[in-house]
Formats: structure tokens, sequence, C-alpha cells
């Protein structure tokens, strides 16, 4: 093309795309906007989507295996053996509960939300919820403390334990080879595991 | 009773009366324009923009009127310091001169003098003053850039401006605001963008100049105000804020102020000069002197809206393609347009 048709090209070109623009943009003013008004309005969650864990504690076993699980060590469990003339009841799927549970904190500040502790809970105990607006405007607000025992209910079922191990001492020294097995779930998984893993759980709950 | 009497009878307060309405006009206007912009804008988008303050949020604009009066004022330590004061008001004067010679209706006009488009051009170069001696006075480069070529800008864009409101003072015969106003009275095709109240083959002959003339000045004027695709002034990506950078609190809000206050100035000369002012579309029909203010606003403030179309659509230009539209292509036009509408005219 010449110059001179080059230059008239241009404006009307110019003005042709100018023209076009507008149009997209004129439509665009009426069309529906995407907003959603969060707080008043939500959107659906996708299904299985990763927001706060939630213990139902009452299904508890106290087996740590979400503590051990977790790559941010954010949950802390502690347990304490029940005495065998204690009866904690079914869990519900039907397992009995042999440990009582006196803390299960999740520091959901440290969460970063894998989803990883929910798989190995035998008891399906620990799920991720829908809910994804719990700011704080605390740091220590955001450990979130499931378990539901006592100071007191805490205090009686360690004495509890300690008058039941110093029974079994006794009977122990009575007859060395008669003691008895109780479920040892705590001991044996971190057997299990490869050398270079993570180690125990006892470990842990000292740190914190 | 009677000293008010007398109090209004002065002529200087009935003057400082009379030159304060146009500022209670800018000031809602601007409350409305800044609503209407950022909603256009973010419906362009796909948005809504503010819905909270109140409803859909008619009173953000409220509320940040009360954030930025009571913002800190900053003023930069090296700066000038008097000119970095001054400059806001500067600008925000030239804005406001210009309401002087706006015919809101055939009855109020602030003056009624004889160059009243010529005062609108002279007091238009006062922004740039005041723009200048903002991005100057910051002793900022990104000031400094963005007031050079806001100057650059305005000087080179007020030629096809000029020659635009020179073909219309050869139609008319006249530089008067009410006189271009009256002289397209009586109906939308009298309107100088249809060729003014001229006899029939006249105007068939003057239509198609008087068109391009329109949207010559309807693009120069949008570069005059600093808006996109003209704000190189104040291209973020490149310069930040541009000449107002360093200004923060009510400074700030002045010079936002006279950016609007500049945009409803251009679009009333656009309406005055091509779309027949204050007069009615329909002749007789909701015509007189409060229709007339009816008519005035709404027309520019249509204009406005356009511009704010246009905003939310073109991207920037770079500064030679701004020189170069001016330059090579609108000042040119504008040129054999006015030849033509001279031999017309003459014949």
């Amino acid at each position: 093309m010449s110059a001179v048709r080059i230059y008239f090209y241009n404006i009307f070109h110019s003005l042709y795309t100018v023209a076009v623009g507008m149009k997209i943009t004129g439509k665009h003013i009426f069309t529906r906007s995407a907003t959603i008004q969060y707080p008043t309005v939500k959107k659906m969650i996708p299904e299985r989507a990763r927001n706060r864990l939630y213990v139902n504690i009452d299904d508890c076993i106290g087996c740590d295996q979400c503590a051990a699980a977790c790559p941010v060590d954010c949950i802390t469990i502690d347990t304490i053996k029940s005495t065998p003339d204690v009866d904690l009841g079914l869990t519900s799927k039907k397992t009995k509960k042999r440990l009582y549970v006196p803390k299960f904190d999740i520091d959901i500040g440290k969460c970063c939300y894998c989803g990883l502790c929910v798989y190995p809970c035998p008891t399906d105990c620990i799920v991720m919820t829908d809910v994804y607006e719990f700011s704080e405007l605390d740091r220590k607000n955001l450990i979130y403390s499931f378990a539901d025992m006592t100071a007191e209910e805490i205090e009686t079922a360690k004495e509890k334990l300690k008058s039941y191990e110093a029974d079994q001492a006794a009977k122990k020294a009575a007859q060395p080879q008669t003691a008895a097995v109780p479920l040892q779930v705590k001991v044996t998984l971190p057997q299990s595991a490869p050398p270079d893993a993570p180690k125990p759980p006892e470990e842990k709950n000292e740190k914190s | 009773m009677e000293t008010i009497q007398y109090i209004f009878s002065n002529p200087v307060v009935q003057a400082v009366l009379l030159s304060a309405l146009p500022l209670v006009f800018v000031l809602t206007y601007v409350l409305v324009v800044l609503y209407t912009e950022m909603k256009i804008a973010a419906h362009i988008q796909d948005r809504v923009a503010y819905m909270r303050t109140g409803w859909h949020g008619v009173l953000q604009n409220i509320a940040d009127m009360i954030k930025l009066l009571l913002k800190e004022d900053i003023i930069p330590d090296r700066s000038d310091k008097m000119f970095f004061r001054l400059a806001p008001y500067i600008a925000f004067a030239g804005s406001y001169a210009m309401y002087a010679v706006l015919p809101f209706s055939s009855l109020f006009i602030g003056a009624d003098i004889n160059l009243g488009v010529f005062f609108l051009v002279a007091a238009g170069s006062l922004v740039v003053i005041g723009i200048l001696m903002a991005g100057w006075s910051s002793n900022n480069k990104w000031s400094m850039l963005g007031g050079v070529r806001s100057a650059a800008q305005m000087i080179s864009y007020e030629i096809p401006t000029s020659l635009a409101i020179v073909m219309v003072a050869m139609i008319t015969g006249s530089l008067n605001l009410q006189a271009v106003t009256k002289f397209q009275d009586g109906g939308i095709q009298n309107w100088l963008l249809f060729g003014g109240s001229l006899p029939l083959t006249q105007k068939l002959c003057l239509l198609p100049f008087t068109f391009i003339a329109f949207l010559i000045l309807f693009i120069s004027s949008i570069a005059e105000v600093n808006r996109t695709p003209f704000d190189l002034p104040e291209a973020e990506s490149e310069l930040v804020q541009g000449f107002f950078t360093e200004y923060s609190g009510m400074r700030f809000a002045i010079f936002y102020l006279s950016e609007y206050a500049n945009l409803f100035t251009v679009s009333a000369v656009g309406v005055s000069l091509f779309l027949g002012g204050w007069s009615s579309p329909f002749g007789a029909v909701m015509s007189g002197p409060v229709w007339g203010v009816f008519w005035f606003v709404i027309k520019s403030f249509a204009f406005v809206v356009l511009q704010i179309w246009v905003r939310w659509t073109l991207p920037r230009l770079r500064v030679d393609q701004l020189m170069y539209v001016s330059w090579k292509v609108l000042t040119p036009w504008l040129l054999f347009c006015l030849l033509a509408v001279g031999f017309i005219l003459v014949i």
C-alpha cells in the first residue's frame, strides 16, 4: 500500500476498532455481573473441599495416627490408659475404646489443610468440614481443644492408672511371666515405620 | 430584615453568590459523576462496584470525601513548598473559571461576554499551568515527567479544539456561547452537528464537515482532560500517578475535583457548540429557562457518560501516537473541513 493509502486506512481502521471495542464494553454494561456479595451470599464449596478440621471426640480412640501423619505437627494428643475395670464404650464403628483422651489440640493456625490426618483415622473421627471462616483476633484462639475431659476426670484417671500399674508391678514381681499385655498400638506403630521416619508421639508431646 | 436586604442588594455580595452557584453544582455533580463512573467501570468489567455504603453504595463518595479530609497532608521536604501548595488551587481555579461563560440556560450565564469560547480556551490553559506547577514543584521525576507530558498534550490538543471552535464561529458568526446556542435553537434538526439552522441545501453541504468537526472536538476534549486513552500524564504503569504522585489528602482531592470539573466543562462546550446547548431537541416542546437547565445538564451528562465509556474501553496511547493523532490526523482534517466550510458559506 502506498503511504497515503496507509494513512487513510489507519484512520478508518482505528475508528472501526474503537467502535468494535465500544460495542463489546457496551454489551458488558448490561450483562449480569459475576460478583457475589460474599458475606451475605455464599458460593457452594465443593463436596470434598478441605477446610477446618473437626474431631468427633466421642469416637476417638487416641491412636495418635493423625498426629503422626501431620506434616506440620499441628495435632497434639495426650492419652491415658484405662484400667480393665473401666468401660469407655464403643465408637460408632464398634471399636472398643481403651484410652482416655485428656488432650486433643489442633493448632489450626499451623494446619496446611492437606487432609493427610483424615485418611489414617481408624474410626473416621477426624474430618475436614466446610467451615472456612474462622479468623480470630488472637492467635491463641486458633488452637482448638476437642477433648471433653475435665481436670478432675483426668486426675482420677491418672490416679487410677497409677494404682493399677503399681498393682500390676507388684503382681509381676510375684510371678514375672504372666503380665497382662494390653493393646499396644502406640508402641508397634513407630516400629513398623521406616527408620528415618519422624519419631514417636511421646517425643512430640514433650516438645509441645 | 432590612439589613439582609441591604446585604443582598450589594452588587459585590450578589456577584459572590452568583459565582458560588456553579460551585454548588460542581460539587454535587462530582459526587454523581464519580458514582456513575465507578458503576459504569465496574459493570463494563462485570463487577458491581461498591454495594455497602448506603443503597448500592451511593454514600461511598461522601465517605471517601470525609476520609480525604481527615488524611494527613504530606508535603515532601525537598519540594518547592509554596508552589506545591498553590498548584491544586490554580488547577481548580482554571477549571472553575470556565463555568463563568457556560450558558446553563437562556437566562443563567455567569458572564455573557462576546469572547466566551475564547475565554474558555484561555482559562483551560490555566489548568496546564497548575499541572505543570504541581509536577515541577514536587521535585520528583515522575511528577515532572507527568507535568511535562500534560503540558505537551494539552498544548497539542488545544489546536484541534480551537479549530473546531473557529468552525463554529464561522458558521454562527459569534464566539458568545449564548449566541451560538440561540443559533441552534428550535429542535434537533437545527443543531450544529446536523448543520445548524441554515437553509437546507447549505445545511446538507455542511453536515459532513460539522460531523467530522464534532468528532474531532470530542477526541481532543478527552485529551484535554487527561483521560484514557490520552491519560499519559498520569499513566500508572509508567509514572505512578503522574503530576500528583506526591499529593495526598485534600490537595489530591482538589486535583480530582479539578479533573472532573474539567470533564464537565469540555462536555458542556461540546454540547453548547454542536448539540444545541440548553435548547430542547423537540423545538418548542419542553423549552424555557428552567427546561434549559435540564437539557443542558442532561446533554452534558450524556457526553460525560460517553467519555467514561470510552475511558473504560480503550487502552492508553503511546507518546508518539498521541502526537501523531493530534498533528497528523486531527489538525489537517480540521483545516480541510474549515476550508470546505468557508467555501460553502461563501457560496
